[in-house]
C-alpha cells in the first residue's frame, strides 16, 4: 500500500478539473430521519407493550376499543397511500392538473382518518377512559396520538406544497419535496398498520 | 383589566417575583456578575460596531467552519460554568463535616449537581465533538460544505437555545434537583413540582432537535459527498468515528426524545408512564433513558478515538497501525453500544441471567477499546515521535484512559457493582474516562486544528501549563474518590458526620484547584496566542506535517474549501499527494456553487426558545403565540427557492492567487 513502491511510475490525478457536483442528499436525508422517527415509534410501542395490559380497575382495551369504526379509518388511511402512489405517477409524467387533484383527494381521506380519530377520543374521555385513567389509556392516547399528530403535520405540510406547485409548478425542487412527502405518508400508513394490528387487532380479539 | 387574575395567570403563568431566588446570597451575586460581564460584552460590541459583522459573518452563517467554531465556542463558554459547578461541589465537599453545614444548603447543592452533569454532557462535551466533526470533517473527506446547510446553523442555534434555558434556570425559578437523568417518581409532578424538571425537559428536547439534525446532516455528508476516489475504507479514521458517532446519534436520540415526551406528558398532561399508581413503572423510565444514554457516552469517546488516532499518525511520522482493525473496532463498539444498557442498573433486580448477560456485553466492548490502545502504541513504535502538545494529550489519555476502562471492566462484574453502584467509586470511574477520554481527546483535537481553523498556532509554553495542571488535577481530584467509593461513600452527598474521610476530600478539592488553574492557563494560551498570531501564523497550510485532506487548503480555508475538487488513491490522501510532489494548479479556476446565508435557523431557535420558557412557566398564551409563530417562519422559510450563487471564477483565482503569492514568499 506504500505510494511510490513498486516501481509505479505513471501521473496519477490528484484533482479534478472539472467541475464535480455530489448527488443530492436530500432523499436519503429525509430517510434517516423517518427511521430516527420510528424509533420515536418503537419506543411508544415499547411503552404500550409493558403499560398496555395496567388497567389499574379502569375499562380495558376490549372494553373501550370498537373495531369497525377502526376498519373505517385504517381504510381511509390505507387508501390515501395508494392515491398519494398516483399523485406520484402523474408527477412523474409532468401532469400537474391530475397530481394536485390526487394529492387533493390524499388530502381529504386523511382529514376523514384525524376527524374519525378525534370522533374517537372525543368518545373515550366522555366515558371517563381519558388517557389519566390508567396506564394503557395513557399509553394509549400517546401511541395513537403521536400518530395522528404525525398525519396532522402531513396535511399541513400537503397544504403548502399544493400551494408551491400552484406557484412554481413541478420544478425539480417541487418534485423532491413532493417525494419526501410520499415517504412520510407511507411511512404513517406503516406505522399505522403496527397500531391497527397490535393495539386493536391485539387488544379487542380474544 | 391586567389586574384580572386570570389574564395575569394567562399571561405570566405560574412565574411571578417569588420565583426570583433573592434569597439565595450565592446566586444573587452570579447574577450580579454575570449581568455585568453580559453588559461589558454587549456593550463592547455595539461599540465597535460589531453587530453587523457578527449577523452576516456568524450568526447567519451556513459555512461549516464557522458553524464549527460557534459550537467551540458555545462549549467552551458552558464549560466555565460547569466547571464552576464542579469547584462549589468540591468546596462544599470539603469543608461539610459534622458541625459545618458548608456554604449550600442541600436543595441549592442537589441543582448544582444535576446542573453540573446536564451541562457538561449535553451543553459541552456534545457542542464540542459536533463542532469538530463539522469543522473537520467535510475538510477531510474534500466537500465544500455539509449536505444541509441551512439545517446545520438550526442545530446549532437550537443547541444555543437549550443551552440559554438551563442558564434561565439560574436566575429565574431552579434547576432540577433529581440528577442529570431525573428519575421518577423524583422528576413527577408530585415530588418535583417546580419548574426545575421542566427547565430540564425543554432544554434537552431543543437540544436535542439540535443534535438529531446535526447527526442527519453529517451522516448524509459523508454518506454522499466524498471525494471522487475515496471508498469507505479510504476515509480518514476520524471521518470514520464521526460516521458512527452521528449513526449513533440518529438511532440514540429518539429514544431520548420520546422518554423525555413521556415524563413530559406525566408531569403537564397527568398520564400515568412513570408514577407510581394507576399502573405506572417508573423502571421503564430507567430502562429507556439508558438505551440512549449508554450510547451517548460512545457518541462523545469515538470522536475522540478519532482525533487521538489523526494525532498518533501524524506526530509519529508514519501511517496508523492497522488501519482496517482500527475501522473495525469502532464498528464494533458503535453496535455493541446497544447492548449493556442495563449495567447501569444491576440492582434493579432482573435476576442473575439477565445481570450476568449484560455484564458479559460490558466486558466484551473492552476487547476493541483494548485492540484501539495497542494500534496507537504499535503506531508511536519505531516512529520519530514529536512530542507537541496534541501528542502530549494523546499520551496522557493513553495512561488515563486504561486505568479508567479497567474501573469499567471492575464495575461490570455484577456483584461487585452491587456493592459499589451509585458510590464514589462510580463518579471516579465516568470522570476517569470522561475527562481522560473525551475531554483530553478535545484538548488534543482544538490544540491539532486550531491552526487550521484562524490561520495561527497555539502558543505552546501556556498549553504545556495547562496540560500538567489539567493531568496532575485530575488524579488529585479523583483518586481519593475511588478511595471513598470502596469505602462506601454514596454520591450526592451534602454533608459527611465521619471526619476520617475528610483528608481525602481535601485532596479532591486541591485537585479541582488544579484544574481551575489549567483552565485559567487555556484561557491564557488563547489570549497570549492572539496576540502573538504573527510569530504563530502558519502560512503553509500544513503546520505539523498532516496526512489528511484537511492540510492541503490554505489556513484558514478559504470558504469554498477546496478551488478543485480533489482526488482520492489512498488513505492518508494528503500524505500521498506530497509524496507524489503534487501541484497544486495555478490556473483554470471554474465557478464555484455556494449556499446563501439565512437568518432563518436564528430566528426559529429564538422562538424555540420563547416557546419552552413558556411551557416552563405555563404560561400558555405565549405558548401558542411562539409555536405558531415558529410554525409560520418554518413554512414562510420553504418558500424561498433562491439558495444558491456561484462564486465567479475571478474571485476564485484573485482567493488563490493570494495564497500562491503567500506561499512563494515564504519558501
Amino acid at each position: 500500500m506504500t505510494p511510490g513502491s513498486g516501481g509505479r511510475t505513471e501521473q496519477l490525478l490528484f484533482h479534478e478539473s472539472a467541475d464535480v457536483h455530489p448527488a443530492n442528499g436530500t432523499l436519503l436525508g429525509f430517510w434517516i430521519y423517518l427511521m430516527s422517527d420510528c424509533l420515536v415509534f418503537a419506543c411508544l410501542f415499547a411503552a404500550y407493550g409493558v403499560l398496555g395490559r395496567e388497567y389499574a380497575g379502569g375499562p380495558t382495551a376490549q372494553e373501550v376499543l370498537e373495531l369497525p369504526a377502526v376498519a373505517v379509518n385504517t381504510t381511509l388511511l390505507l387508501l390515501s397511500s395508494i392515491t398519494y402512489g398516483f399523485a406520484v405517477l402523474a408527477m412523474q409524467r409532468d401532469r400537474q392538473k391530475p397530481m394536485l387533484v390526487w394529492l387533493v383527494i390524499t388530502g381529504l381521506l386523511g382529514a376523514g382518518f384525524i376527524t374519525l380519530e378525534l370522533r374517537e377520543f372525543a368518545h373515550l374521555i366522555s366515558i371517563g377512559a381519558g388517557p389519566q385513567r390508567s396506564a394503557f389509556l395513557s399509553s394509549f392516547f400517546t401511541l395513537v396520538g403521536t400518530h395522528g399528530l404525525h398525519v396532522t403535520c402531513g396535511l399541513i405540510w400537503m397544504v403548502v406544497l399544493i400551494t408551491q406547485v400552484l406557484r412554481k409548478g413541478l420544478i425539480t425542487a417541487n418534485k423532491r419535496r413532493l417525494l419526501c412527502l410520499s415517504m412520510f405518508w407511507h411511512f404513517l400508513d406503516v406505522v399505522w398498520v403496527g397500531v391497527f394490528s397490535f393495539v386493536y387487532l391485539m387488544g379487542v380479539l380474544p | 383589566m391586567l389586574s384580572h387574575p386570570d389574564l395575569a395567570k394567562l399571561i405570566f403563568g405560574r412565574l411571578s417575583l417569588d420565583s426570583l431566588p433573592l434569597h439565595e446570597p450565592i446566586v444573587v451575586y452570579t447574577f450580579v456578575a454575570v449581568a455585568i460581564g453580559a453588559i461589558a460584552l454587549l456593550g463592547a460590541i455595539t461599540y465597535y460596531k460589531l453587530w453587523g459583522y457578527l449577523w452576516h459573518e456568524w450568526f447567519t452563517s451556513i459555512d461549516h467552519k464557522k458553524i464549527g467554531i460557534m459550537y467551540m465556542i458555545l462549549g467552551f463558554v458552558m464549560l466555565l460554568r460547569g466547571f464552576s459547578d464542579a469547584i462549589m461541589m468540591r468546596g462544599q465537599q470539603a469543608v461539610s463535616f459534622g458541625a459545618s453545614h458548608g456554604y449550600l444548603p442541600p436543595e441549592h447543592y442537589d441543582q448544582v449537581f444535576t446542573a453540573h452533569g446536564v451541562i457538561m454532557i449535553f451543553f459541552v462535551a456534545m457542542p464540542m465533538v459536533t463542532g469538530l466533526m463539522n469543522f473537520v470533517m467535510p475538510l477531510q473527506i474534500g466537500a465544500r460544505d455539509v449536505a444541509f446547510p441551512f439545517l446545520n446553523n438550526f442545530s446549532f442555534w437550537m443547541t444555543v437555545a437549550g443551552a440559554m434555558l438551563v442558564m434561565c434556570s439560574l436566575f429565574i425559578g431552579e434547576f432540577a434537583r433529581t440528577g442529570w437523568l431525573a428519575y421518577p417518581p423524583l422528576s413527577d409532578i408530585v415530588s418535583s413540582p417546580d419548574a426545575g424538571v421542566d427547565y430540564y425537559i425543554w432544554a434537552l428536547q431543543i437540544a436535542g432537535v439540535g443534535t438529531l439534525l446535526s447527526g442527519i446532516n453529517l451522516l448524509v455528508t459523508i454518506v454522499k459527498m466524498r471525494a471522487p476516489g475515496m471508498t469507505l475504507m479510504k476515509m480518514p479514521v476520524f471521518t470514520w468515528t464521526a460516521l458512527c458517532t452521528n449513526v449513533l446519534i440518529v438511532a440514540a436520540f429518539p429514544v431520548l426524545t420520546a422518554v423525555l415526551a413521556m415524563l413530559a406528558l406525566d408531569r403537564y398532561a397527568g398520564t400515568n408512564f412513570f408514577t407510581t399508581e394507576l399502573g405506572g413503572n417508573a423502571m421503564m423510565y430507567v430502562n429507556l433513558i439508558w438505551i440512549w444514554g449508554h450510547p451517548e457516552v460512545y457518541i462523545l469517546i469515538l470522536p475522540a478515538f478519532g482525533i487521538f488516532s489523526e494525532v498518533t499518525a501524524t506526530f509519529s511520522r508514519k501511517p496508523l497501525f492497522g488501519y482496517a482493525s482500527m475501522v473495525y473496532a469502532t464498528v464494533v463498539i458503535t453496535v455493541l453500544s446497544y447492548l449493556v444498557w442495563l449495567h447501569h442498573f444491576f440492582t434493579m433486580g432482573s435476576g442473575a441471567s439477565v445481570n450476568s448477560f449484560f455484564g458479559i456485553t460490558t466486558m466484551i466492548i473492552s476487547i476493541p477499546t483494548g485492540a484501539k490502545i495497542f494500534n496507537w502504541l504499535f503506531t508511536m513504535y519505531r516512529g520519530r515521535v514529536d512530542f507537541e502538545l496534541p501528542m502530549m494529550w494523546t499520551v496522557a489519555f493513553m495512561v488515563t484512559f486504561v486505568i479508567g476502562g479497567m474501573t469499567g471492566v471492575l464495575l461490570a462484574v455484577p456483584p461487585a457493582d452491587f456493592s459499589l453502584h451509585n458510590s464514589l467509586f462510580l463518579i471516579a470511574h465516568f470522570h476517569n474516562v470522561i475527562i481522560g477520554g473525551v475531554l483530553f481527546g478535545l484538548f488534543a483535537g482544538i490544540t491539532y486544528w486550531f491552526p487550521k481553523a484562524f490561520g495561527f498556532r497555539l502558543d505552546p509554553f501556556w498549553g504545556k501549563c495547562s496540560f500538567w495542571f489539567w493531568v496532575s488535577g485530575f488524579y488529585f481530584a479523583f483518586m481519593p474518590l475511588y478511595m471513598l467509593g470502596l469505602m462506601g461513600v454514596t454520591r450526592r452527598l451534602s454533608h459527611f458526620d465521619d471526619p476520617s474521610l475528610r483528608i481525602w476530600f481535601l485532596i479532591a478539592a486541591f485537585g479541582a484547584f488544579l484544574i481551575a488553574l489549567g483552565i485559567a492557563c487555556n484561557i491564557i494560551q488563547f489570549i497570549v496566542s492572539f496576540k502573538n498570531r504573527e510569530a504563530l501564523r502558519d502560512v503553509t497550510g500544513d503546520p505539523w506535517g498532516g496526512r489528511t485532506l484537511e492540510w492541503s487548503t490554505s489556513s484558514p480555508p478559504p470558504k469554498y474549501n477546496f478551488a478543485f475538487t480533489p482526488r482520492i488513491h489512498d488513505h492518508d490522501a494528503w500524505w500521498m499527494m506530497k509524496k507524489y510532489r503534487w501541484q497544486r494548479p495555478l490556473n483554470g479556476y471554474l465557478p464555484i456553487h455556494m449556499p446563501h446565508n439565512t437568518g432563518a435557523g436564528f430566528i426559529m431557535a429564538a422562538l424555540s426558545f420563547v416557546f419552552g420558557f413558556a411551557m416552563i412557566w405555563y404560561m400558555w398564551l405565549l405558548a401558542i403565540v411562539a409555536f405558531v409563530a415558529l410554525l409560520l417562519v418554518a413554512i414562510g422559510h420553504t418558500f424561498n427557492y433562491d439558495r444558491e450563487y456561484y462564486i465567479p471564477a475571478d474571485e476564485v483565482s484573485r482567493i488563490e492567487q493570494s495564497r500562491t503569492d503567500l506561499l512563494a514568499s515564504h519558501v
